[in-house]
């Protein structure tokens, strides 16, 4: 198969379109799920950030005072809010896709959809009160 | 409403055309007329050269699947009213190669299909002294919804994965493959694991989702392919931590 011999009654010559680089553009759908897909970097940026944290407090009350300075610094600042915007984003769009991936039985109910979703929102609630709590409780 | 609406037809004639054009014709709409009836009136009385896959009308052939103004549908369930006041860009379906007109090559679809074994696999039939292989109404339930696939591959037109890598075998062959690894009458999800959890195969899916969205018969297939994944990554585990059998 392919486009460049001579058509003849017995042997037609396809049409191939090729998807253009911009596909992406095409329907918001689609922009959705890129935005959705290079929200990965900035979970990456996350763990690397933390990675830096453990690293601060190891090195001493001093290299953490450098760290929390340079925390302060705005480009940092910018970078951690929309990091942050980005992983709420990451985190929401996971959520909606996680009913489709887990089908769960208790016995022989199947548990619908909306409250496969309901579960992950409450473990979310739940680990972000246990994590306030021990940042501001204990 | 108008009593007419504009429809702008997508033309391929390989023998003298070497890109897509467009005829613009204008067909009635009455409010129970879909694109093909516009189709089916433009080849009767206006161009009878236009070529075109259809066949039941009501949505279960599966051949008429085209791009309407952007979206892959059937069009058979597409009415012009829905577009008014127009106009309607009809094209062939995206991702697939231009036979003529409106109609793609099916090909590679239809080759993905069998690979994926779309049968009962059993590896010895009972004797028929022993009845039916019955099923509970849970156990239909299961896979029912994965049955209903048409095979009619606007799920393909929507999946920039294919569209980008056509070695992907994609989303309706997954679907299909788990209306029957899901089956209890089935043994052949072994056979199946093969060809799905190879590099073209479940893992190429980066969950667009669109494959679902377009699905006229509520297949989901995005579904399927994220459930197989968490299957073949749990039978992955088993056979590397058990790796003579659990």
């Amino acid at each position: 198969m392919g486009g460049s011999h001579v058509y003849s009654d017995y042997h037609p010559r396809w049409l191939r379109r090729k998807l253009s680089t911009y596909w992406w553009l095409e329907k918001r759908a689609y922009v959705a799920f890129i935005l959705r897909e290079g929200s990965c970097m900035f979970v990456a940026w996350f763990v690397v950030y933390l990675l830096l944290l453990v690293n601060s407090v190891v090195g001493g009350p001093g290299s953490y005072a450098r760290f929390l300075e340079w925390s302060a610094t705005p480009w940092v600042l910018t970078l951690n809010i929309v990091s942050f915007l980005f992983i709420v984003y990451h985190a929401i769009t996971f959520f909606v896709a996680a009913p489709q991936a887990m089908v769960v039985h208790i016995g022989h109910w199947r548990v619908p959809g909306v409250l496969v979703l309901a579960g992950h929102y409450v473990a979310w609630a739940a680990a972000s009160v246990f994590v306030s709590w021990l940042l501001l409780g204990a | 409403m108008g009593s007419h609406i504009r429809l702008q037809v997508a033309r391929y004639r390989p023998e003298q055309d070497s890109e897509i054009t467009f005829d613009e014709h204008e067909v009635p709409c009455p409010k129970d007329w879909v694109v093909l009836d516009g189709l089916n009136h433009i080849k009767d009385r206006i161009d009878a050269t236009l070529s075109y896959r259809w066949s039941c009308r009501m949505g279960i052939c599966g051949s008429c699947g085209m791009t309407v103004n952007g979206e892959p549908k059937l069009t058979c369930a597409t009415f012009l009213a829905d577009y008014a006041p127009g106009p309607v860009r009809v094209e062939p379906l995206r991702n697939f190669p231009v036979i003529r007109d409106l109609i793609v090559d099916i090909g590679d679809f239809m080759q993905k299909l069998v690979r994926v074994k779309p049968w009962i696999v059993r590896q010895a039939e009972k004797p028929v002294a022993e009845g039916e292989y019955l099923q509970t109404p849970e156990e239909l339930d299961e896979y029912k919804q994965y049955s209903m696939c048409i095979n009619c591959m606007l799920c393909y037109a929507a999946c920039p994965i294919y569209g980008l890598d056509p070695k992907f075998i994609g989303p309706a062959a997954i679907a299909l493959a788990q209306r029957y690894n899901l089956d209890r009458r089935d043994e052949g999800a072994s056979d199946r694991m093969a060809v799905l959890s190879e590099h073209d195969g479940i893992w190429g899916c980066t969950f667009v989702g669109q494959c679902t969205k377009v699905c006229p018969k509520h297949v989901d297939p995005a579904g399927a392919i994220q459930r197989y994944k968490l299957t073949a990554a749990v039978e992955s585990m088993k056979s590397f931590f058990m790796p003579r059998g659990a």
